[in-house]
């Protein structure tokens, strides 16, 4: 375990850090849920009040229909959710050994339904997949962060992080000089914020839906005018892994709120 | 100030198409001193320009604004603006501010060349026109402490 962390680590300070960009303690790091209004905050902590919770529903509906050539439901082979999927979003993106890379919690179920079911993949940001993935982030909740442990992953997190530090789009900036440099301050109106992924899938107000993390980091993107990578793109699973190997140890809060 | 003057220069080339847009200016120390449109600008619509959210300065930036609840605090306040630098000295913070301080995370306003992964709808093209950072300037001038 120790030269485990020891290669993750060497992994994360090899890589170019330009001036200014330094990495947050771990004392000092918040969730995006400490940046929030307390009514906010309140809509998230009470599962009758937490609209993301209408998903975990639906996903409890779809584990357990039947689906696809082979005619099974995810029930058929894991059994109840609660059980099964216990601590599972909090290890992932995680290494696939036939793709021989990372991939995200939405990918691992999207395999699952090729590789097992034999049915056809689901729509990224579809309504299905989103439920799936909040119904099985929704069991971590509470549960320490571990993604990136895997020694196999750790030339991904190497590109998640150059990929947050590299300045890009017309706005000249990287992730690193809003989340690390300043996620004290406000951005117009809106915190800034630790750019943290615990809490995804997440209901956002401003989406007026639940979204994935992926939808996040493509606002980010163009936000800063940069082409925004496609869903499922191998440099997205990268920065999702950057991200949640960034915030080993915090608390999963999915299905989460946010402004 | 040898950036801004190799930019110039490359600018100034034939066949560096997307360049094209863009004028040519001159860096003397810390300044763009002559006009980019060589008129001057519009300070009222520079107001209204610097308060457009999509000019994207008031995502950074706060300033005599009484009238916009929204402003960002990544950045000095505008206010005084005008007491500290000239208008060559804006000039130049707009077109680019990395020239000054390459660690700097406000945008070029009037830049192309040397950025990565720019968006398709964005691509080849300066955030802000010559005639929107002179009005931008012409108003900047004008807040004083
Ligand atoms: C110009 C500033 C800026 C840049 C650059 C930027 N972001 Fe963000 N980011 C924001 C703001 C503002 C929010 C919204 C905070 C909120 O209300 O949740 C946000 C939200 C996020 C969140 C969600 C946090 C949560 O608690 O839900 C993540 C994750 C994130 N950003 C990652 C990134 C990544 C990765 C990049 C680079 C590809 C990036 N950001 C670039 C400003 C920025
Ligand atoms: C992403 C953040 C950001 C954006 C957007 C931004 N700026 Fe700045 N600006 C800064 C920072 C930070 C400084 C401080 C000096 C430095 O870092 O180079 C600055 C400095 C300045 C200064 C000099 C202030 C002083 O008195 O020292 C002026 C004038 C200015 N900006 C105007 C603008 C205008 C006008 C816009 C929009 C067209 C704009 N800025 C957009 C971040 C930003």
């Amino acid at each position: 375990m120790k030269l485990v962390d020891a290669m993750v680590v060497a992994a994360l300070t090899t890589a170019a850090c330009p001036a200014g960009a330094a990495d947050i303690p771990p004392a000092e790091r918040r969730s995006g849920y400490s940046f929030m209004a307390p009514d906010s905050q309140a809509m998230q902590n009470d599962d009758t009040t937490n609209p993301g919770m209408l998903w975990v529903l639906d996903g409890e509906k779809l584990w357990n229909s039947k689906a696809g050539a082979a005619g099974k439901s995810c029930a058929d082979c894991h059994q109840d959710a609660r059980a099964s999927m216990k601590g599972v979003a909090a290890r992932y993106p995680a290494f696939d050994t036939t793709l021989a890379r990372p991939v995200n919690l939405e990918q691992r179920i999207n395999l699952c339904r090729v590789r097992q079911q034999q049915a056809t993949p689901l729509a990224h940001e579809g309504r299905d997949l989103l439920a799936l993935t909040a119904l099985i982030a929704r069991q971590s909740r509470g549960m320490p962060i571990e993604t990136g442990a895997d020694p196999q992953l750790a030339p991904f997190v190497g590109k998640g992080r150059d990929l947050y530090m590299q300045r890009q789009g017309q706005l000249n900036l990287a992730c690193t000089n809003c989340h690390d440099d300043n996620w004290d301050k406000r951005l117009a109106g809106a915190a800034v914020t630790q750019g943290h992924p615990n809490g995804y899938p997440l209901y956002r107000l401003e989406w007026q839906s639940l979204g994935s993390l992926q939808r996040r980091l493509r606002a980010c993107l163009t936000g800063i005018r940069a082409q925004p990578y496609e869903y499922g793109a191998p440099e997205l699973v990268e920065l999702e892994l950057y991200l949640m190997s960034r915030a080993r140890g915090m608390a999963i809060e999915a299905p989460a709120v946010r402004p | 100030m040898s950036v801004p003057i190799l930019a110039g220069a490359l600018l100034a080339l034939p066949g560096f198409a997307a360049a094209q847009e863009l004028r040519n200016y001159a860096v003397t120390g810390d300044a763009i001193p002559v006009s980019l449109t060589g008129a001057p600008g519009d300070p009222a619509r520079g107001r209204s320009l610097v308060l457009d959210r999509t000019s994207t300065c008031i995502l950074c930036h706060s300033g005599p604004f009484p009238e916009q609840r929204f402003q960002g605090d990544l950045a000095p306040s505008l206010t005084g603006s005008g007491s500290r630098w000239s208008e060559g000295q804006l000039r130049l913070r707009l077109v680019d501010a990395s020239s000054l301080n390459p660690a700097t995370i406000m945008p070029s306003y009037y830049r192309i060349e040397g950025l990565a992964r720019v968006g398709a709808a964005w691509r080849g093209k300066p955030i802000l026109s010559a005639e929107q950072i002179e009005d931008m300037v012409a108003y900047l001038a004008t807040l004083r402490e």
